[in-house]
């Protein structure tokens, strides 16, 4: 929303979805669940009036900006914001010592201070924050206060994190997780052993962190931003305003992209106590430098892994250890390592696995939750060493995989039952029967395809084709004991639904899927989902599709109560049951056709409404071994990677990728087909580009151009071949979320598909063009 | 120091509507529309001509708004996504993202958006681009794709964005015709 209308500043925040009817309701529309219904947003997005954080606008706003550290380590001798405020149109300079509550904070640890004040832990770290009449005045002020450092050797190497001297008072170990499964001195006939790299992948969305904070006449404050958790998000940033959580507000914006959490809590701080200070509506756009600097990235993780397997290919034994490199501060990190741990062997059966998982801090950037965090570096690893297994056994790497894949009731390394359907065996078939696409060799046309392009392209002679598979896994919910629970409202009048809860649709479709929901159990066509803030119960974070379950869950029950008091005084009149009665398009009937209505006549002018909760089965902490029943739904993915190989260059082209999931239901077929096609693609990019370098702890080149992602160039042809709907009994509709697993297993297709062509090892991601470079005889 | 050395007199047209503007000579043309004419369609992705979202026609012709000075568009005819539906139908580009659902999250669409017509143009009238083979026309996927290679979408709605352009190509053109 902009113009001098926003004065008091309540912009419209569609983030649940927009307020806006559907395009038009007749008959021909998709409806329901298990139909391709369309986002409601998709007109504002397509028009660009859907409004994200930057661009709002309240009247007498003033801009801020961050001053961030240019070391990763670092003593803080002095800071003088005298120079700052001596400009003209500043209007307030905030340090640590103008934090009025808490001065640590962070999403599981609070061991993150809002400001540097003493000590600089990583490069970009806000030291202070200013706020003037003008952006560039802000910039310009930010520049000129003046930090005298102390400029200490950063511990950028995770390994010598363990030897170095605190960087932290909580010290450089953020978790170890030592896991026990099976007899340690089980030896295999053949044993392979790797060593794997992934590098830090970055979120990386085309809208960078942004956000407008307005105080409130109670001396509370309203902050507009693309919070991918608003409670959390709230509750982090007033205990740190020392407010009570009740007197600050987190409205919604649209989420500009969101592949990790969301938003930069630093500066949602910066912004609220500026307003709080000034008294005026302050905004912040942070530049791409800033947004690499200040988000959270993939933890790059060093893997060396032993698997022992018997004559015949079956797996007798994994050993691991795997070495997150947390960055400055521990923000996710002990979830992403519990993955890392659980799921170190992968969708296979292992009798005996013992795997060491350490997160550790040093001077990097910070680490934090990406989607697939954990799974998807186990995932490259586990599936390197089943290549390198199937070439020392000289067997198929399919055969191998499928000799050892894991089912419904096999046990996980730590002892957890796999309950959920786990058709592993079922998917990597799928993808082994879909045909392979032809080569584009001797066709003139087809003559850029090859990588580097017609011009970029040595020899086209030097160009190789590789096949590869890989399998992988990922959990959905929240894991080791979080209270995963979402609220959700459903009313209904006349002829229209709303729904009211605070699952943020980051444009992965929740408010696609409630409207579905409620259509299919109210048989309304016009189902309205409302703006998200915090005035509304939590719903948790918008992660690992957990909100189709949790949130889905939850409008599944109101939407459900809603209809019950719909539907018992008409049958109560007719002396039926309840479930005697349909609505569909509007409608109520009995089954006898005696009863026939209209939901708008049912209701007589009435409003009803209902609120519930949804709450899956509890988990439970990982313990001192790594055992437990720390997950509660599990999805699987096959996909195999066909990729060109410029074998004189090291360019890859990756040509197509073939998916079979394990979906439980196919809720809306176009959206699913999108969530796969989009992960996929991010994969691609993990494997072949992504990685945000650092050289001694300072951030390179950070930008799109140093940071490259894929364009439609880059991205291969996506091929489903298989969506398995085994109904998970014990999730929301049976359904499995979708958008985490193609990260996961992606990046390890491609790898192994590189592999295929070259003969090179490719243990390291994204793969570098010397690794895929075969010497010429 | 003397304001007038810092600032010009610029005229644009912006959607049709005439702006006389007194600017900074240092503004970009994106800052212009979105802080100064209040048009958020064109996003600031990285403000650095890398991620095409803030792509806008100046001219007819596709350009990252971000790369270009408002006081070097004086008198240009410039369209924004805001500018594309006449208020009554959407452009064809458009309608075909809606029906094949061609983002997620929404922010590189705009520009995508102005990006496809602008390259749909750059076809119909022949220009080759790095991929184009022969003389005959480019048209085809192949083509779209390297096209549209300059607008990034974190959310990879790629397949969906590279059907959408394909679909919107013959009554693009016709949209062309009919503006003058």
């Amino acid at each position: 929303m902009t113009g001098p209308d926003a004065a008091t500043a309540t912009p419209t925040a569609p983030a649940g979805g927009s307020t806006r009817p559907p395009q038009s309701a007749d008959d021909q529309d998709p409806r329901g669940l298990g139909a391709s219904v369309a986002p409601a947003d998709a007109l504002a997005k397509a028009q660009g009036t859907y409004p994200y954080a930057a661009d709002l606008w309240a009247e007498g706003l003033l801009w801020a900006a961050l001053l961030r550290s240019p070391h990763p380590h670092a003593r803080i001798t002095r800071i003088d914001t005298a120079p700052a405020l001596a400009l003209p149109g500043v209007a307030c300079v905030v340090t640590a010592e103008d934090v009025p509550g808490e001065a640590l904070h962070g999403r599981r640890v609070h061991d993150r201070p809002v400001f540097a004040s003493e000590l600089v832990r990583h490069h970009g770290e806000p030291i202070a924050a200013v706020a003037a009449d003008h952006p560039d005045t802000a910039r310009l002020a930010a520049a000129a206060i003046v930090v005298e450092y102390e400029v200490l050797e950063p511990v950028t190497d995770p390994e010598q994190a363990f030897s170095a001297p605190p960087l932290h008072p909580d010290g450089n170990l953020v978790r170890h997780i030592p896991l026990h499964f099976g007899d340690p001195d089980v030896v295999g006939d053949v044993v392979v052993e790797g060593l794997y790299r992934v590098g830090r992948q970055d979120p990386a969305p085309i809208g960078a962190e942004a956000g407008l904070a307005v105080p409130r006449p109670d001396g509370g404050v309203e902050l507009y931003v693309a919070s991918t958790d608003p409670h959390a998000d709230r509750d982090l940033v007033a205990a740190c305003f020392g407010l009570a959580k009740e007197r600050v507000k987190v409205v919604v914006t649209g989420v500009p992209g969101a592949m990790g959490d969301r938003e930069d809590a630093g500066m949602q701080i910066s912004l609220g106590l500026l307003a709080l200070r000034t008294g005026r509506p302050v905004k912040l756009v942070a530049t791409r430098e800033e947004a690499f600097l200040g988000h959270a990235h993939r933890h790059p993780t060093l893997l060396r892994y032993r698997h022992h397997a018997d004559t015949e290919g079956r797996l007798v034994k994994v050993e691991a250890q795997i070495l997150l490199d947390a960055g400055a501060y521990a923000d996710t990190s002990s979830d992403a390592l519990a993955a890392a741990v659980a799921f170190a062997a992968g969708p296979y059966v292992v009798p005996h696995a013992f795997v060491e998982g350490w997160a550790v801090r040093t001077n990097n950037p910070p680490s934090g939750h990406v989607r697939g965090e954990g799974a998807m570096q186990v995932c490259a690893a586990y599936e390197g060493q089943m290549d390198k297994l199937a070439a020392k056994l000289g067997m198929d790497p399919l055969d191998l995989r499928m000799r050892n894949v894991m089912a419904t009731g096999d046990l996980m390394p730590t002892s957890q039952t796999v309950t959920c359907p786990a058709p592993v065996g079922e998917l990597l078939r799928a993808v082994r029967e879909e045909p392979l696409p032809p080569l584009p060799v001797g066709d003139d046309e087809q003559d850029w395809l090859l990588p580097g392009g017609p011009d970029g392209a040595g020899d086209p002679a030097a160009v190789r084709r590789g096949v590869g598979y890989a399998l992988g896994m990922v959990h959905m919910l929240g894991i080791e004991g979080a209270d995963e629970v979402s609220t959700a409202t459903v009313r209904i009048s006349e002829d229209s639904a709303t729904v009211i809860c605070a699952a943020v649709d980051t444009g992965q479709g929740f408010a696609t899927l409630a409207r579905q929901i409620v259509q299919e159990v109210l048989g309304v066509a016009e189902v309205h989902v409302a703006p998200v803030d915090t005035d509304l119960p939590p719903a948790g974070a918008s992660a690992r599709g957990r909100h189709t379950w949790v949130s889905g869950g939850a409008v599944e029950r109101a939407a459900r109560m809603v209809r019950t008091q719909l539907l018992q005084p008409l049958a109560a009149k007719f002396g039926m049951s309840v479930e005697l009665l349909t609505i569909a398009d509007g409608k109520i009937t009995s089954y006898d056709g005696v009863l026939s209505t209209t939901v708008a006549e049912a209701l007589g002018g009435k409003e009803l409404w209902a609120t519930a909760q949804c709450r899956p089965h509890p988990t439970e902490p990982l313990d001192e071994f790594g055992q437990g029943d720390a997950f509660v739904g599990l999805a699987f993915a096959a996909m195999r990677a066909v990729v060109d190989v410029d074998v004189e260059l090291g360019t890859v082209r990756v040509v197509e990728v073939t998916v079979a999931q394990d979906v439980g239901r196919v809720l809306n077929p176009n959206q699913l087909a999108a969530r796969i096609e989009a992960g996929v693609a991010q994969g691609v990019g993990m494997a072949l580009m992504e990685d945000l370098r650092t050289a001694r702890g300072v951030v390179q080149r950070p930008g799109f151009t140093g940071y490259p992602l894929p364009t439609a160039l880059d991205t291969p042809e996506v091929r489903i071949a298989k969506l398995i709907e085994d109904r998970d009994v014990v999730a929301t509709f049976g359904a499995k979320a979708a958008g985490a697993v193609p990260v996961v297993v992606a990046p390890a297709a491609v790898a192994s598909a590189v592999r295929a062509a070259t003969g090179r090892p490719i243990n390291r991601l994204p793969i570098r063009p010397q690794n895929a470079i075969v010497a010429q005889g | 120091m003397d304001s007038r050395l810092l600032t010009s007199a610029v005229t644009l047209r912006v959607n049709g509507t005439v702006h006389r503007l007194t600017l900074d000579n240092r503004s970009t043309l994106l800052d212009t529309l979105r802080e100064d004419l209040d048009l958020t369609g064109a996003k600031k992705g990285c403000d650095h001509g890398q991620c095409g979202s803030c792509t806008v026609l100046v001219d007819g012709r596709r350009v990252n708004c971000c790369l270009l000075l408002t006081v070097a568009c004086d008198g240009s005819e410039i369209t924004t996504v805001e500018g594309l539906s006449d208020g009554w139908s959407l452009h064809p580009v458009q309608e075909a993202f809606l029906a094949r659902d061609a983002f997620q999250c929404g922010y590189c669409t705009p520009g995508q958006v102005c990006s496809a017509v602008g390259a749909l143009r750059e076809m119909a009238e022949g220009r080759p681009s790095a991929v184009t083979v022969g003389t005959e026309p480019p048209s085809g996927a192949a083509e779209i794709r390297e096209r549209m290679s300059g607008n990034l979408c974190r959310c990879a709605a790629y397949p969906n964005i590279v059907r959408a352009v394909g679909d919107a190509a013959e009554r693009a053109a016709e949209w062309w015709e009919r503006t003058p």
